[in-house]
């Protein structure tokens, strides 16, 4: 048994959902934030790994995953500029009790 | 055969540590946990033959966004968050959505058979991702740019106390 391309998609598919885990049940918004990171983490290795198996031509795939990963760092400094934000003004960094604009 | 059992041992070493990261009450030891994480998806970038794209992954990921994320628990939480209930009441249904996507993903994943074209990866692939981000891929080179610069203000923007 060599190593393929299911192996990588095996391993991003039990990340990603990891991931999912920790957006839906977590309360701290940063906890959310640090679920955001793994299921980006996961889509970086399935581009990666088709980029090796399926279209090894070109490397388009990677130049991807890099672009991802700058966007992911914009991602993280924007959100924890809010959670700031928020704890400042609502002493809050808990999900569900930042409801000041539920009616 | 030593590639496999590198690639257990990554996943292992992932897996394991994103697991503390999603499931650990106390949110300083999550965040220490991205850690181990994210250097196993580094190893799992190497094994790809993506070296470069693993250097970025180490510098960004595991330097940058991991300190960022320690300093804003240090500011908002007062320590490590051990005295808050961390977990809302979607844990039930969110485990089992969470378990069907995994299930139905695999289904797919193992279903497919999936085509190869022709060609290898370069012996190093540092020059090749310059060149290629310089020529075919240079709209997306600027617009990144231009949105890491937007990105940049509006944090400094979101988080500057009012006055």
């Amino acid at each position: 048994m060599t190593l393929g391309l299911t192996h990588f998609l095996v391993l991003s598919t039990l990340l990603f959902c990891l991931g999912l885990f920790a957006m839906l049940t977590r309360r701290n918004a940063v906890a959310i934030l640090m679920g955001v990171e793994l299921m980006l983490n996961a889509a970086n290795i399935n581009l990666v790994a088709f980029n090796k198996y399926v279209a090894p031509g070109a490397l388009n795939g990677q130049v991807f995953a890099l672009v991802v990963i700058t966007l992911a760092a914009c991602e993280a400094g924007v959100g924890l500029a809010l959670v700031m934000s928020a704890y400042r003004n609502l002493e809050t960094v808990h999900v569900d009790e930042i409801n000041v604009m539920k009616w | 055969m030593g590639q496999l059992a590198a690639f257990i041992i990554l996943s292992v070493v992932t897996l394991v540590s994103a697991v503390v990261v999603v499931a650990s009450q106390n949110i300083v030891r999550s965040a220490l946990s991205l850690i181990p994480t994210l250097l196993g998806i580094a190893g799992v970038y190497i094994l790809l033959q993506a070296e470069y794209v693993a250097g970025i992954q180490v510098l960004i990921y595991a330097g940058a966004i991991t300190v960022l994320i320690l300093f804003v628990i240090m500011l908002t939480e007062h320590g490590t968050g051990a005295r808050f209930r961390q977990v809302n009441e979607q844990v039930l249904p969110g485990t089992i959505a969470v378990a069907v996507l995994a299930a139905l993903l695999m289904a797919v994943f193992f279903g497919t058979a999936w085509p190869r074209a022709a060609g290898t990866l370069p012996q190093y692939t540092a020059t090749s991702i310059g060149t290629t981000f310089l020529t075919s891929a240079i709209l997306v080179f600027i617009v990144t740019s231009f949105v890491l610069l937007v990105a940049l203000m509006g944090a400094i923007v979101i988080a500057r106390r009012e006055r």
